[in-house]
């Protein structure tokens, strides 16, 4: 293929508010271990602000917190490229759209990458100006290491 | 006589919870209500006992789409007790805030809430598989509205840079910079979009509105000006009460406004474009001509277009302010809190959003109250309801529910912060 090829990862999330963080936790995990080729990205999740940072990407591993009733740092992955996130996994937002309706927004008007992946960490506590729980906590590293290693390989398969 | 039951689970689009009955009775409407459920949030209480100074961050809680409009009209209404005037650079920031606020509101009712009613689709994502472009452009203001905030507030949602008397920290010259090249992008789309929803199909119905706004001795007005009114009102914000009274009716956990004469009045950009064309931008201006609107719009249908005209207006007046910007001194002035009454109202993207306080010699708040643009519109409301339904009752079922709604979304309803949902039912006797 021509041109770089444009990976990143999104970490999603308000930085005070408790396990709401755990996306921008792992992208904060991942800056100065993913590989230069990816860019390791933050949003506090507004759609508009997420769907422009979709823009030219040929993947994209969005990670978010999630209320799914599963125990609290599960992780799920959830490859969203060809279909849409489970109703579930549907959040409540204040604006009305949230992850998975951004997601098909972006589907919508072809601003979607190829290769999307959600990675949906199991929340247990939204308090305000707390850092994250213990066991939510312990699901950073977890799921960084994972995201490195799709990272690598889809980076090779795009590449090659 | 024959009974038929319209019942419609919940509107989507709008903020809050809240029903809609219409009667009809042989062949018209006898009544038409908003029922508004969702529980009272009592911010006007947990208020008092708080220290003044904290108003702007706790009444911006109040609504995540509009969060500066309540920072805005606190900070004002503060400042106005404790004796204090912003002006120069601190002022202008505040004016910049309030443009990225209505870009975001605008866009976001525009494109995400309001175009597919016109277009005929669900919502905003099955209207994006047929108009990807538009909607493209849509996310793309919304998110320029968003780098204002962003900058200016801190952070997208709920931004936390602003206070009583200015701002914790106020932008470099050369932080400036890259937004204005963004707004320079968005201007074009805000033109693009005033072009756009012109086209649209609109229904034949004016009413003669009460347009209530701010009014400004040189400017669209955001933060300051006089109360008037198309009907010969003009007063200072602090003679709000002497005009205006708040009510509660059964049917309603937000209280109601009406004048005091008892008559119901129209808060939003149809009044304020109604009462500041003059002060609009001449592209806005110009713009707003090109697409047929006279410099009166009283057809509620049409409010998409004003949203559009103002989107501009937003967008040139924040490219002036950024043009004029000098970094002050101090991000805010000295705070001496004293005791007092203060007001403050400022235009909130959905119209006059007005404050009261009463602070104690510890800088303690002992009343407040809150007088919200949805709440005010509430009659309003129910009189479009009841006046557009009428024509159209020969409408199949699906089609008459959906224009109750559309007329319903004219206003751009945050019935409350929280996004939940509001039921219709229409009941024929």
């Amino acid at each position: 293929m021509t041109g770089p090829v444009r990976l990143a990862v999104i970490g999603i999330g308000n930085p005070r508010r408790g396990d709401d963080a755990v996306g921008r936790e792992v992208a904060r995990w991942l800056r100065g271990r993913a590989p230069q080729r990816a860019r390791v990205l933050d949003t506090d999740g507004e759609p508009a602000s997420l769907i422009a940072l979709l823009d030219g990407l040929a993947a994209v591993w969005i990670v978010d917190a999630c209320r799914s009733g599963a125990r609290a740092g599960a992780i799920r992955r959830l490859d969203v490229s060809a279909t849409a996130l489970p109703s579930e996994l549907t959040t409540v937002s204040t604006h009305g759209l949230g992850l998975a309706e951004a997601i098909e927004l972006a589907r919508a008007i072809d601003r979607l990458p190829p290769h999307c992946v959600v990675y949906a960490i199991e929340a247990s506590a939204f308090d305000h100006g707390s850092s994250l729980t213990p066991d939510v906590a312990a699901a950073v590293a977890e799921t960084g290491r994972r995201i490195l290693a799709e990272i690598s390989a889809v980076g090779a398969r795009l590449e090659g | 006589m024959t009974t038929r039951t319209i019942k419609v689970d919940y509107l989507a689009r709008v903020e809050g919870e809240g029903a809609f009955k219409v009667v009809v009775r042989d062949g018209a409407v006898r009544s038409a209500e908003l029922k508004i459920f969702e529980p009272p949030r009592f911010f006007e209480s947990f208020l008092r006992g708080r220290a003044a100074i904290e108003a702007p961050d706790l009444t911006a809680r109040i609504c995540g789409i509009c969060p500066v409009a309540y920072q805005m009209s606190a900070v004002h209404a503060i400042e106005d007790a404790f004796g204090i005037t912003v002006d120069g650079p601190i002022r202008a920031l505040r004016r910049l805030i309030y443009c990225g606020e209505w870009i975001e509101s605008h866009a976001l009712h525009v494109y995400m809430l309001h175009a597919p009613d016109f277009l005929g689709y669900d919502g905003a994502i099955d209207m994006a598989r047929d108009h990807a472009e538009a909607v493209r452009r849509g996310l793309m203001l919304k998110k320029a509205g968003n780098a204002i905030v962003a900058l200016i507030g801190g952070r997208e949602i709920h931004p936390v840079n602003i206070r009583v008397g200015g701002f914790y920290r106020v932008p470099r010259r050369r932080e400036l910079d890259p937004l204005a090249e963004e707004l320079k992008r968005a201007r074009d789309l805000a033109l693009e979009t005033v072009r756009w929803v012109a086209g649209f199909d609109f229904p034949d119905s004016e009413r003669d509105y009460a347009f209530v706004a701010l009014r400004h001795p040189h400017e669209y007005p955001f933060n300051e000006g006089r109360i008037v009114s198309n009907r010969g009102l003009d007063i200072p914000v602090s003679d709000f009460d002497r005009h205006f009274r708040e009510m509660q009716v059964a049917r309603s956990t937000a209280l109601h406004s009406r004048m005091a004469d008892g008559s119901s009045y129209l808060v939003g950009p149809l009044a304020r474009y109604a009462l500041n064309f003059d002060r609009l931008s001449p592209p806005a201006q110009e713009a707003a001509r090109e697409s047929g609107l006279g410099p009166v719009c009283s057809n509620p249908y049409r409010g998409i277009i004003v949203r559009a005209v103002e989107i501009l207006h937003a967008c040139d007046e924040a490219l002036r302010i950024i043009a004029d910007y000098a970094e002050p001194d101090r991000p805010h002035v000295a705070v001496e809190p004293r005791p007092g009454i203060g007001h403050g109202a400022t235009e909130a993207p959905r119209g006059l959003l007005f404050h009261r306080y009463e602070i104690d010699g510890d800088g303690l708040i002992t009343a407040a109250r809150i007088v919200p643009p949805t709440a005010q519109n509430q009659a309003s409301i129910e009189e479009d309801l009841a006046g557009h339904v009428g024509g159209f009752l020969d409408l199949p079922k699906t089609e008459l529910q959906h224009k109750c709604e559309q007329t319903i979304r004219n206003y751009d309803p945050c019935i409350s912060c929280a996004t939940h949902f509001l039921k219709l039912r229409i009941d024929r006797e």
